[in-house]
């Protein structure tokens, strides 16, 4: 089962109208039973193991169990993404341990300047889109 | 007729998707809708921060020709992807991407993306086009950017709206229609023009596994060939669609190879020891001139490792042990020094693995494999439609306005549809642009979608009545269900419907054992295809036969849907090409060699939506001249 979620530890994001899991799965396969506010992975064979529940779990709910049918037990790759780096957790099946930890990006959330901070124009008609040829780095666009 | 609510949305402009290629056209278009008081739309069937092909991060960017720097130039580019295409490449729209991709580079950087950079501030390059990243966030980053672009020009974004079916009125596209995956709500879209940017296809061939790792597939499982059949449905021209990708990775996790191979100089071998590349050198002559040129075509490099397998001699080993105690050789005198390289090596080897495709993280710390002590398995996965990779399948798209070819029939990146746009794996011919290029392209076609309407945009005129049928045509899957689940103790046997799951078995088992897929060693012919058109018949009567009980199995309909058509368009097209060109990708058996005389060209499609046939055609190859 692909993602899984460890029972004891969802809360079902306390009954919001969408989970985190929910929000997040790019296959849409995380469903809250409203019933035991608790959230499960509807088809584990078309979960992509991408992790985007895993890391954005509030709870840290949610983990992966490679696939069953190609994939030997008793491994696992637990990511704590923070909101500059991401720290892993690899566990080997003979019970060794790695730990890396990688940045994620170079400034704080949510301040992405969509023009960069380079130089603009307003020629609709020229090869030239908004921000070049400033952000090329050049002084014109190439051409033939 | 399921009750759903309708929700009508006027825009100028619609993007359809959220990866790479629409949120470049978001971000582009969004700078000039402002100025023009335009409107733009997006409407993405997952979550903008992790939608798309880079949804769980990437660790390198693969497009960066480095023009400031004179690292290289455009045409360089441009003879790089006609070669691996074994010369069939659309090369003015090769030369658009690369000639803007450089700034798109720059701006991820801006945006916050951490670009690998030496002692002297430079991007350290994985390859010559390639720059390591530090790209968990990739996408995140790359959406934020969107979502400030479209917030800042008072555009709007719908996520969790699936849209399948174009509008399109005379040869114009007015819209689009789709339904919600999340509440009873169907959605039509009504612009002056739209970007389809919904990716490439996966699962429209079998996997390799299919129990629990049928998801595992190396591109991912939600890009279903959205693109392919709302241009199809248009009307639009389509390219190479006999194009496919099939990557070479390692086995089963389908981890990368690009950094082993790259920038740790690994060597690919045979359970034999034999390095393929070498031992059958003599093969690359029977596919000259392409055969015989640097860097040698990705589908041949493919072809010899196949030939290896054929010939029994797997499995193939790639020698991570070799590459990493190389690597590691030069510090043999300084213990300390040594220790440090290792340790950064590992973690660079892992973070590959970690950025991109965790499954192979777990597999190997499943089988307690450790790169620096033993090689690991590589194979030959399944194949795949993406044609922003090694693959070249998409629409057939008006070429840029300031090169003299025989491709402009309107506006950049525009289809033979007017008004409606390709990006990303949407847009054919134009291989190579991975992430970074195809945001390139984006933005192209952004400002070209916009320019369309400031010049051309009518108001659309949406025939409501058609919209009508549409949404009967929609909901249909959910009618079936619903009328006939109760005759049977279990549903999901019925002999009134099928379900989605067994219905897209159906369509890979056709696929993989007719169409050349991996149980068939990649190898087919004109009577196995004309045999898959056949049984296609009956598969599409059958697809008017789909059930759905709740909304996300009435998305799988419509993905299962979608790949038939891209599954058909692909059987077509092969068959149409009476050769073989792409040996490692797929192999006619009854047209075995390359004949540069008859296909040196374009296998091109169409599907006329007033008759409802097919036509098949070849376009001429054009060559930037001198390049």
């Amino acid at each position: 089962m692909p993602s899984y979620v460890i029972t004891e530890k969802c809360d079902g994001c306390k009954g919001q109208d969408k989970t985190a899991c929910q929000y997040i799965c790019p296959n849409d396969l995380m469903v809250l039973d409203m019933e035991r506010m608790k959230a499960y992975n509807r088809d584990p064979e078309m979960c992509w193991e991408c992790m985007c529940c895993v890391k954005m779990c509030p709870q840290q709910a949610m983990d992966v169990r490679g696939y069953a049918d190609f994939v030997p037990l008793g491994a696992s790759a637990t990511p704590l993404r923070g909101s500059q780096d991401i720290m892993w957790t690899v566990k080997f099946r003979d019970g060794s341990l790695k730990r890396f930890k990688f940045p994620i990006r170079t400034n704080e959330e949510g301040s992405a300047d969509p023009l960069g901070g380079f130089a603009t124009h307003d020629d609709l008609n020229s090869e030239a889109l908004a921000t070049e040829p400033a952000s090329l780095g050049l002084d014109a666009v190439p051409t033939l | 007729m399921a009750n759903f609510e309708t929700v009508e949305v006027s825009t100028d402009l619609l993007i359809v998707g959220g990866g790479f290629g629409a949120c470049g056209a978001a971000t582009e278009a969004a700078y000039w809708a402002k100025k023009n008081g335009l409107k733009v739309t997006l409407v993405d069937k997952a979550a903008l921060d992790r939608s798309g092909a880079v949804a769980m991060g990437l660790s390198a960017i693969n497009q960066y020709v480095g023009v400031k720097d004179g690292e290289n130039t455009v045409e360089d580019y441009v003879r790089y992807v006609r070669q691996d295409l074994m010369g069939i490449s659309r090369e003015d729209l090769v030369y658009n991407i690369a000639r803007h991709v450089d700034s798109t580079v720059h701006l991820f950087e801006k945006w916050g993306l951490k670009i690998w950079t030496d002692e002297e501030g430079k991007y350290v390059h994985e390859g010559r086009w390639q720059l390591m990243i530090n790209g968990e966030s990739y996408k995140i980053i790359i959406a934020e950017a969107a979502k400030n672009a479209l917030a800042d020009a008072g555009g709007e974004i719908y996520e969790r709206v699936f849209i399948t079916e174009p509008l399109v009125e005379n040869n114009k596209i007015v819209g689009a229609i789709g339904f919600s995956t999340r509440e009873e709500k169907v959605y039509v879209f009504k612009a002056k023009a739209v970007i389809a940017g919904m990716g490439g296809a996966v699962h429209v061939f079998r996997p390799r596994s299919v129990g629990e790792g049928l998801g595992r597939s190396w591109y991912p499982p939600f890009n279903s060939g959205s693109s392919a059949y709302f241009t199809l449905k248009a009307g639009a021209e389509m390219t190479c669609q006999e194009v496919r990708f099939i990557p070479v990775r390692f086995k089963d996790g389908y981890g990368p190879v690009g950094a082993w191979f790259l920038l740790f100089k690994s060597r690919a071998v045979s359970a034999q020891g034999g390095e393929y590349m070498q031992v059958r050198h003599e093969e690359l002559q029977n596919w000259a001139p392409y055969g015989l040129a640097k860097p040698i075509p990705a589908n041949l490099r493919n072809y010899l490792g196949m030939l290896d397998i054929d010939a029994g001699l797997g499995p193939l080993y790639m020698e991570t042990h070799e590459a990493i105690g190389k690597l590691a050789e030069q510090y043999k005198d300084d213990p300390k020094a040594f220790k440090k390289k290792m340790k950064e090596l590992e973690a660079e080897a892992w973070e590959d693995f970690l950025d991109m495709t965790i499954s192979q993280a777990i597999l190997w710390a499943s089988q307690n494999v450790k790169p620096e002590e033993k090689h690991s398995e590589i194979a030959a996965c399944e194949p795949y439609f993406i044609g922003s990779h090694s693959g070249a399948s998409g629409a057939w798209v008006s070429g840029p306005e300031d090169m003299d070819t025989p491709y402009k029939w309107g506006y950049e990146n525009m289809t033979t549809v007017d008004g409606l746009f390709a990006v990303g794996d949407a847009s054919g011919a134009s291989s190579h642009k991975f992430s970074s290029g195809s945001h390139a392209e984006g933005r192209i076609a952004g400002k070209a979608a916009v320019k369309y309407i400031v010049e051309k945009g009518a108001e659309p005129a949406v025939d409501m009545a058609k919209v009508e049928e549409l949404k009967a045509k929609l909901l249909a899957p959910l009618d079936l269900f619903e009328a006939h689940c109760n005759e049977t103790t279990d549903p999901e046997v019925n002999t009134n419907y099928i379900m989605p799951r067994q219905f897209m078995f159906r369509l890979q088992k056709i696929m993989d054992e007719y169409a050349g897929g991996v149980t068939s060693a990649f190898k087919t012919s004109k009577s196995l295809l004309e045999r898959a058109m056949e049984l296609f018949v009956f598969l599409r009567e059958d697809a008017e036969k789909l059930a759905a009980r709740d909304l996300h199995e009435l998305m799988r309909c419509w993905e299962n849907i979608q790949r038939m058509w891209q599954g058909e368009a692909h059987v077509r097209t092969i068959l149409f090409r009476e050769e073989t060109r792409w040996p490692g990708y797929y192999f006619r058996a009854d047209t075995p060699k390359m004949d540069e005389e008859n296909w040196h060209c374009f296998a091109n499609c169409k599907w006329d939506p007033a008759t409802g046939e097919w036509e098949m055609m070849k376009r001429d190859v054009w060559n930037i001249p001198g390049v």
